[in-house]
């Protein structure tokens, strides 16, 4: 059998079916629609156009490859127990959308529904998570507050002592928590896009955003000038660099965030364990694995390196909640680099360049918002207009003050 | 760990440091509008490459400025923040719309 596979692998059958552009594909002189970015939004976008809008003549840019940035390095995690109005009612509607993924690609996007649990160390924790629970409920979210016995259920093999340093009081249960495959995710919506005519090039850097009176005319890239009739970014992780080629300046700082996982186990864990007061966060995958992660680095930087002291507070603090976990070997660490907005909420709509559409802003809450990012941004595109459920994310709330102040997000803590 | 010099109190831990937002000249709050106000409050060039920032020892509070290589993490220098701000800022007369 290995051998035939081999040799599968290496005839002119393989792959059976192409599911993307070619990548010998030439750029066209000009798209009604460039898209910056080929990650999971970027693909969303081009895929919630070509069916839901008829705009197939669009082109997706990556420097890189499809899928390859920060839709490769975040922690895959789904929720929508978020704090304000608006943070919720976007987020759930993202949810939704999840949950009928692999049904609508006819690809299997691995959607496991396993619950969140948040836990609280403290009076001020408890009474916050009240607050969410009932705002989530209040929008259609499904949040509750559960007691100490309720969270042994969940979750056994949580380390729980009656007098230690970090008290379990109380969590947020939120059954509406779920993983999926994050490659997968941007490999649907790019094989639905690419199906219905969308060009996806790879390896092809933006260069320049070429404005004239305030109005986007074409976008410069390594293999050539295209002109176009809008261009929209989606580059999670170089947010301001992408913009500032546009004269465009965000509210956004860029913190790398570091997560790792360890050697695989039987499954002993079903939910997504979270604490914001240790700041840790931990999940045992399908494959056995358990997935650490944390806060974003103390300070910003365009960079994925590793650091010592951000494994070592981790690896703490994850002990804190499973001290089975000592034994455990590190497989694999790795870093995203979260675009932070002051208010911890993303920035969409409208830019002050006419035609130029951002996505932006997408610190910790990017891979979770993909498909209702996408859906919201495509009818933006296709009818110039932003709709209400992504209007307060504009980036002109910072000039009004209306700031959406999302204490629910992750690593809010900067 | 990686360290860093503090113009006071010499090579540090990173750790006893606190990151304090991008350096970027005030606008005069007497002329500006508010749109100017607002962008020297919430945003940043976030630049990639050499970035000048400010930064606290923290078991001191000691706040001065660093040049810093946002790519490669490179401390390049670290100054007190009199090198930059040699005469006080006046905000008394103030007003401006509200």
């Amino acid at each position: 059998m290995p051998f035939g596979l081999l040799k599968y692998g290496l005839s002119k059958d393989y792959p059976a079916q192409q599911h993307f552009t070619p990548s010998d594909t030439t750029l066209k002189k000009h798209y009604d629609v460039v898209i910056i970015g080929a990650g999971g939004h970027g693909a969303a976008i081009a895929y919630y156009l070509s069916k839901y809008h008829g705009i197939t003549n669009v082109a997706v840019l990556d420097k890189g490859y499809l899928g390859g940035g920060n839709t490769a390095r975040n922690t895959a995690v789904i929720r929508s127990n978020y704090l304000t109005e608006e943070g919720v009612s976007f987020y759930r509607d993202s949810v939704e959308l999840y949950q009928n993924l692999s049904n609508e690609f006819g690809y299997n996007v691995m959607m496991e529904n396993r619950g969140q649990l948040t836990l609280a160390h403290s009076d001020a924790a408890v009474r916050s998570f009240r607050w969410r629970a009932e705002v989530n409920q209040h929008l259609g979210v499904r949040s509750e507050l559960v007691d100490r016995q309720t969270i042994r259920e969940l979750v056994p093999n949580l380390h729980m002592p009656e007098d230690g340093r970090y008290p379990i009081m109380g969590g947020l249960w939120h059954a509406d928590g779920a993983t999926a495959r994050h490659d997968a995710v941007a490999w649907g919506y790019m094989k639905g896009a690419c199906e219905r005519g969308v060009e996806l090039h790879q390896l092809t850097e933006v260069q320049d955003v070429l404005v004239e009176n305030g109005k986007l005319t074409g976008i410069k890239t390594n293999k050539g000038t295209i002109s176009c009739g809008c261009a929209v970014q989606a580059v999670a992780g170089t947010s301001s660099v992408v913009a500032k080629m546009a004269g465009i300046k965000l509210p956004v700082h860029s913190f790398p965030l570091q997560a790792m996982v360890t050697q695989p186990y039987k499954p002993i864990l079903t939910p997504h364990v979270s604490s914001p007061h240790v700041h840790v966060y931990v999940h045992q995958t399908s494959r056995g694995e358990f997935v650490i992660g944390g806060g974003s680095d103390p300070y910003p930087l365009y960079n994925t390196r590793s650091t010592l002291d951000m494994k070592e507070s981790l690896a703490a603090a994850a002990l804190e909640l499973f001290p089975f976990l000592s034994q455990a070997r590190l497989m694999r660490q790795w870093a995203g680099i979260t675009d932070m907005t002051p208010d911890y909420s993303p920035i969409m709509g409208l830019s002050p360049v006419e035609n130029y559409y951002l996505d932006a802003g997408w610190g910790t809450w990017g891979f979770k918002a993909t498909p209702i990012s996408g859906k919201m941004m495509a009818e933006l595109v296709a009818t110039g207009k932003p709709p209400a459920l992504i209007k307060p994310f504009e980036l002109e709330r910072f000039y009004r003050f209306a700031q959406i102040n999302e204490a629910g997000a992750t690593a809010a803590s900067h | 760990m990686k360290q860093m010099n503090c113009p006071l109190n010499g090579l540090r831990n990173i750790s006893e440091f606190i990151y304090g937002g991008e350096y970027h000249p005030m606008p005069d709050p007497q002329q500006c509008d508010k749109r100017e106000w607002v962008e020297h409050v919430f945003f940043h060039e976030n630049a990639a490459g050499e970035v000048t920032e400010w930064w606290c020892h923290s078991a001191t509070s000691y706040w001065f400025l660093a040049r810093r290589n946002s790519i490669t993490d490179e401390i390049i220098e670290t100054f007190p923040a009199s090198k930059l701000f040699n005469k006080r800022v006046d905000f008394s007369a103030a007003q401006g719309e509200s």
